[in-house]
């Protein structure tokens, strides 16, 4: 549970500092006459982005709990199989960096107005993503027809746990870049998606992010994981 | 415009965002009262579904006294039934009824309203929410008619046991439970979003962090444990889950199941444990602080007093929070951990008890020299106290490892955790939703039956549990269909637990007088002031009651003080709004408005 305790200290850390910039010196007892009559300030965030952070503070945890579940598992077993590393294992991991870059592109292309561009990238990024989920099915297979099945192997087990919740989260991406260009298809205008493309690509950065570190508890860096667990 | 404050310095501008768009007000029936998006529909959609399935764990919690209190005099209830019932009736009052009662009932309601936002930010995934929160409670009821019925292997689902054959409900009861627990959560975490993202980004003018009503406080903090702590448990149930499916070996380690060899290998039973407990105890804090909230502002508005401590609350609630999530550990002392593990997590225990115990204190000065109303939401709230503080004082006993392993697994425990986990925020739940009736309904309840459900809850609940320690000291263990001739459980037990079985049906059976008070005073009760109690927190300022629709109507109100201006000096009234400026306060003579200049 380390890991996920480290998260949330940060995250506990991070707000209670926030809050005492928010608290010290106030005097919530005192009635205030000015408040209307005071010129008002433009918001730096919407709703969206703060929505955003908060789901990807969930995201975390989820991720965050099922690693340390796989660390405590690891330290429970005298011994382990480690997963091969096949190529479809990189090739999927290089089609999810296409996508993510892809969406940076489209954000880009948002901002700039370039509705050539933006089809193009978001089209890119859509198609990738699609493949690396059915990459993932693929890598899964691969996996089980080499005899690391899921109820023989618990590496294979946690492999597809997770490997699944991240293409849960992927699709839950894709969806929202569907919402995405049926706007546009109503008519919305491309720089009122600017928000949502952004927050879209921000999305894809941190579920390539997380996958980086799936990656590398699951298959390169089990071995001195695992040896770290059992020390 | 909507209005959103980034600085709690009350003389900050304002920061101003877009108008929200809300969804189009629907006249339909379908529209209008079933596939809603307005937060306050949806709020008493989740109070009708959550206290419709926890009397369903209302009746469970009957069938095993009825066992317990009279053995072998009701056929109907056998080993399995009783275990099942013992199963069903934890993991409903817990997750189903208490936290979809505080959190989207609850925080459907007075999140927008008492922070002055027009509804929730986000509505379409608010409504989705509730809908999801139904499917579960689907589920789980469609688990009651799985072959061989729901779950028997405890409200914890411990694993080898929940899934070994022999346990009722093996086949599709766990698989169902797991099902709609995942369901829930998924559910919840579209809930949650919202009612974090509106308290922090849809404030109106006025309404810095530091004026929110401490309810507020409450509910968004329980919502930001809920939504990291859920995936605990949303991860062990999806484990479990493949375990019992597909063979995996997460958990399960190599198991003769009635002298046969099972499938699974090396699996750790104590991750699941680590992983229910991760969620379980911030769960406790969930469902509490809430409660926490909503008591002190039913305590200041009824005592007539400004709560004592309004920022040492704040920071109570938020280190609470912040500590709940290393304490898991206290409920796994006897799973043969760490002496050293156990020294570190009493440690903890005890430390959570310092803000615990300043919000206590604080509720107490907040009352001391008060112009006390014993209304019927003030006695609910006075008896949280002292449920609470009963509850939270065996807490103490149990949180430390020498007393605890004793103790562990006997009806001390389950006296404890009822008193403080069971009625204590049963307490404030009736205490709030007679509060907040006249607003929700626009009607005023029964205030006699209002009184008589009080003290036939508050006193049976007494006779309920204060007796439990007493079996629970003797060491008699919880779980137990029968006990038969056991040499140490002495025959004053069985009185005992005859008496508590009768005062349970009582207080079970007063329920329908509560229900029938809210029924009958919805259709014919009279018709409510807009703001009978005098409260100062925005709610009670709408221009119709109910509130329609978009709440404020043409203008979102601005808030000129913190929501707890009672009883201030020079002030002709005792309670001063918070959407009324300083020079609209009618000063008694002599007395000039305090305000900031």
């Amino acid at each position: 549970m380390t890991i996920t305790l480290a998260f949330l200290a940060l995250l506990m850390a991070a707000f209670a500092g926030w809050l005492v910039r928010q608290s010290v010196g106030v005097q919530p007892w005192i009635a205030d006459s000015q408040i209307a009559a005071l010129p008002p300030q433009q918001v730096s965030l919407t709703a969206s982005p703060v929505g955003l952070a908060v789901f990807l503070a969930v995201v975390t945890s989820v991720f965050g709990l099922t690693i340390s579940a796989y660390v405590m598992r690891m330290a429970a077993a005298p011994e382990w199989d480690f997963l091969p590393q096949p190529p479809l294992l990189w090739i999927n991991g290089a089609l999810l960096v296409l996508a993510s870059l892809a969406l940076q592109t489209a954000w880009s292309a948002a901002r700039q107005a370039n509705a050539q561009r933006f089809a193009q990238s978001l089209g890119f990024g859509a198609a990738c993503t699609v493949a690396f989920i059915a990459g993932q099915v693929l890598l899964w297979r691969e996996l089980s027809g080499a005899g690391y099945s899921m109820a023989r192997y618990v590496g294979s087990a946690f492999f597809v746990l997770m490997g699944a919740l991240h293409a849960l989260h992927m699709l839950g991406g894709l969806y929202a870049l569907l919402r995405v260009v049926l706007r546009l298809q109503r008519g919305v205008a491309l720089p009122q998606v600017r928000e949502a493309v952004g927050l879209c690509a921000i999305y894809w950065h941190y579920l390539l992010l997380v996958w980086a570190v799936l990656f590398t508890v699951l298959f390169v860096g089990a071995e001195p994981l695992y040896a770290w667990c059992r020390s | 415009m909507a209005h959103s404050i980034y600085d709690a310095v009350s003389t900050a501008p304002p920061a101003e965002g877009p108008e929200m768009e809300l969804p189009p007000h629907a006249h339909s029936f379908i529209g209008k009262y079933v596939f809603c998006q307005d937060a306050k529909v949806i709020a008493i959609q989740y109070a009708i579904t959550a206290t419709a399935i926890g009397l369903v764990a209302l009746a469970l919690s009957i069938v095993m006294r009825l066992q317990l209190g009279f053995p072998d005099s009701f056929s109907l209830i056998d080993p399995s039934n009783y275990l099942q019932a013992v199963s069903m009736h934890g993991m409903i009052m817990v997750v189903y009824l208490l936290t979809a009662l505080f959190l989207g009932g609850f925080g459907n309601y007075l999140i927008p309203l008492m922070v002055g936002a027009r509804d929730m930010v986000f509505p379409w995934l608010n409504m989705m929410s509730f809908w999801i929160y139904l499917l579960a409670v689907l589920v789980l009821v469609a688990s009651f008619f799985a072959p061989g019925g729901p779950t028997g292997g405890g409200w914890t689902l411990y694993p080898p046991q929940v899934v070994s054959p022999g346990t009722p409900g093996v086949g599709g009861g766990i698989i169902l439970m797991l099902v709609s627990l995942g369901l829930f959560i998924i559910g919840f975490t579209m809930g949650g979003l919202n009612y974090v993202v509106t308290v922090l980004q849809a404030r109106t003018r006025g309404m810095t962090l530091m004026r929110m009503p401490l309810t507020v406080w409450g509910i968004f903090m329980a919502t930001v444990l809920a939504l990291l702590a859920f995936p605990a448990l949303f991860v062990a149930a999806l484990m479990m889950l493949l375990d019992h499916t597909i063979g995996t070996s997460f958990f399960l380690p190599s198991m003769l199941n009635l002298g046969e060899q099972s499938e699974h290998s090396g699996g750790s039973p104590l991750l699941f444990q680590h992983l229910f407990w991760f969620f379980g105890h911030p769960e406790v804090y969930i469902v509490a602080l809430p409660a926490f909230g909503i008591v002190s502002d039913l305590i200041a508005t009824h005592a007539r007093r400004n709560i004592f401590g309004y920022r040492m609350m704040v920071w109570a609630i938020i280190a609470i929070g912040a500590l709940s999530f290393v304490v898991w550990a206290h409920h796994m002392y006897v799973s043969g951990m760490n002496p050293y593990f156990g020294f570190l997590f009493a440690t903890t225990t005890l430390i959570i008890a310092v803000p615990t115990a300043i919000k206590v204190y604080n509720w107490v000065l907040t009352l001391w020299r008060g112009n006390i109303r014993l209304t019927v939401p003030m006695l609910f709230a006075i008896g949280f106290i002292f449920t609470f503080v009963n509850g939270g004082l065996t807490g103490l006993f149990l949180g430390n490892v020498t007393v605890d392993v004793p103790l562990s697994d006997t009806y001390f425990v389950v006296a404890h955790f009822h008193m403080v986990m069971a009625v204590a925020p049963i307490m404030v739940i009736f205490g709030a939703i007679y509060h907040w009736y006249p607003k929700i309904t626009g009607r005023m309840f029964n205030e006699t039956a209002g009184k008589i459900h009080f003290w036939m809850t508050f006193l049976g609940t007494y006779a309920i549990y204060y007796p439990m320690h007493y079996i629970g000291f003797e060491g008699v263990p919880r779980r137990y269909y029968a006990y038969g001739e056991t040499a140490f459980i002495s025959d004053s037990v069985q009185t005992l637990n005859a008496f508590i079985t009768i005062a349970a049906i009582v207080v079970a059976v007063t329920q329908i007088l509560f229900i029938f008070n809210l029924v009958w005073s919805w259709l014919y009760g009279d018709e409510a002031d807009p703001n009978p109690w005098k409260a100062t927190t925005l709610e009670w300022q709408t221009p119709h009651n109910p509130p329609q629709h978009g709440n404020f109507g043409p203008e979102l109100p601005v808030v000129y003080r913190w929501p707890y201006d009672y009883s201030v000096p020079g002030a002709k009234d005792d309670f001063i709004p918070q959407n009324v400026p300083p020079e609209q306060v009618e000063m008694l003579p002599g007395y000039a408005p305090a305000a900031k200049s």
